[in-house]
């Protein structure tokens, strides 16, 4: 198979049906950006699972009654429930935190506002055992084990809050490739009949090549490879997009949450990102010209 | 070369065959005129040896090819075989003389060197030569036809097979490119003409395959166009 001449006619067809051309790559552009940008979702999701999930835990808030009088959990009702809380299997670590050193958290995580520091009071601040589990996903348990029990004024489950921030941003990727799909759809149509239109503004030149023995790959690989052209040169361009948007747009509004949301980084989106949306384009453009060929033009 | 054994083809749109019971056999170097009025089933003759219809029923047979029952993935090298020539040229408008005659090359493969050699001399067999670099709209119609036979005949094919190739030309256009396949058949290249053209088929004096309604209604070794003309 000569390589030149293969070249030379891709290159033709592609100039020949320049809008058409055009209207490919950006569309094709905008599927796989928006493929990239779903994958990123995913990426930052797992990110926030690993930096959060090691820090959630169940949090048992104590009756006034303990908070008031029993500053070290040496009698009971706290002593048993810390009791009952260690000796469960799913539970990894429970410290007590009293009243007092409630207050020191509470100064501690508003320092920056004073006003509000100045306003609380200790007596306001429950005493509360922070359990750690070996699973934050089976919290579930513990919250029902030791709800309503004498002694517990209310069982906070943090994973619960966590999950539902998980799937906002779950609910966003799903969004993204929902978005992806139909884009990918059209670029899919649009490469169809780019190639139909090309197969017929080169009918002369195919039904020659036929007659003079050319072939199936001969006829039909410059139309294969106008397709992965154009559907590369889009996925180019979508990468160059997210990059884009990184720079322009993500990493101020990430910088904004203060670290909830982590950032994406700029190997994320050149791996694995990229090689997948060039994997992507190639195989959709090939499929679709394959399957149009064989469809559309008579061999 | 060339051999139909009781071939019939019929269309799916149509009722009548298109072909019926066709036996022909056409030796090597042989020059043959396929002659008979429009639907008598030239074209659909020329297109089994070409493997562009399968007959419904018979066997084809084209140098060692068994035309009909080879696999699709062979019939490339089927065609490789066998030049065509057409009434309307088929010449590719955006491509020079030479062009023209070197892509019949290129897609199939042949190596650079090859094309620059091969190519003007087939110009030049054909009556071409200083016309190379013209572009096919500024021939005349009988200039343009010998670029097809060019092309046709530059891979050396053992048959050449033409469709009314002088059906656009004036008479005297048609002797020259009728002198031009006696040329290519004195090479040894087995030729093909469907034809409407008595004059031409008279001059001759060749063998004649006569079509009517799909059935071969004479077969002269050296015949003219109408008996008893």
């Amino acid at each position: 198979m000569r390589a030149s001449f293969v070249f030379s006619e891709v290159i033709t067809g592609l100039r020949r049906n320049v809008t058409m051309t055009i209207a490919m790559i950006l569309t094709t552009a905008i599927s796989l950006g928006m493929l990239g940008g779903g994958l990123l979702f995913v990426r930052t999701i797992d990110k926030m699972k690993v930096n959060y999930l090691d820090d959630v835990e169940v949090t048992v808030y104590l009756t006034e009654d303990i908070s008031a009088n029993d500053p070290g959990c040496t009698g009971d009702p706290c002593s048993s429930i810390r009791q009952a809380l260690e000796s469960n299997q799913a539970v990894e670590s429970v410290v007590f935190e009293n009243r007092a050193e409630a207050y020191e958290r509470f100064k501690r995580i508003f320092e920056g506002q004073p006003e509000l520091v100045e306003l609380a009071r200790p007596e306001a601040l429950p005493a509360s055992l922070h359990v750690k589990l070996f699973d934050p996903a089976r919290s579930g348990v513990i919250v029902q084990e030791f709800s309503g029990q004498p002694g517990v004024d209310k069982v906070d489950d943090q994973n619960k809050f966590l999950e539902r921030f998980l799937e906002l941003l779950n609910a966003g990727r799903n969004g993204t490739f929902i978005i992806a799909l139909i884009a990918a759809l059209a670029a899919v149509l649009l490469i169809a009949n780019t190639i139909q239109v090309s197969a017929y503004t080169r009918r002369t030149e195919v039904g020659i090549m036929r007659l003079v023995g050319a072939t199936r790959w001969y006829t039909q690989l410059p139309f294969l490879l106008e397709a992965c052209v154009a559907g590369v040169t889009g996925a180019i361009l979508g990468i160059g997009g997210l990059i884009a948007l990184k720079y322009i747009v993500l990493d101020r509004l990430l910088a904004a949450t203060g670290g909830a949301i982590p950032g994406i980084e700029l190997v994320e989106v050149l791996f694995p990102v990229a090689p997948v949306l060039l994997g992507v384009s190639i195989l959709i453009s090939a499929v679709t010209g394959y399957v149009t060929l064989r469809l559309y033009v008579r061999h | 070369m060339i051999r139909l054994d009781s071939v019939s083809k019929v269309y799916k749109t149509s009722t009548r065959p298109a072909l019926e019971g066709v036996s022909v056999d056409v030796d090597k170097g042989e020059f043959v005129f396929l002659i008979g009025p429009s639907g008598s089933g030239k074209s659909t003759f020329l297109r089994l040896l070409l493997r562009e219809e399968t007959p419904t029923k018979g066997r084809v047979m084209v140098s060692n090819f068994d035309v009909a029952k080879m696999p699709r993935r062979k019939v490339p090298r089927l065609r490789q075989t066998i030049g065509c020539v057409f009434q309307d040229f088929r010449l590719l408008t955006n491509k020079t003389v030479a062009e023209n005659v070197a892509f019949a090359l290129e897609v199939i493969g042949k190596p650079k060197h090859t094309i620059t050699k091969v190519v003007p001399e087939v110009l030049e067999l054909v009556g071409l030569e200083g016309k190379a670099d013209r572009m096919p709209n500024e021939l005349s119609g009988g200039e343009q036809q010998r670029v097809a036979i060019a092309r046709a005949f530059v891979n050396r094919p053992l048959v050449l097979l033409a469709d009314e190739p002088t059906g656009n030309l004036d008479p005297d256009t048609s002797q020259d490119i009728m002198l031009l396949l006696e040329r290519i058949n004195r090479t040894g290249t087995t030729v093909l003409m469907a034809t409407h053209d008595h004059s031409i088929v008279d001059s001759m004096r060749r063998r004649v395959v006569e079509l009517h309604l799909g059935r071969v209604i004479r077969d002269d070794k050296r015949g003219v166009y109408g008996v008893g003309r």
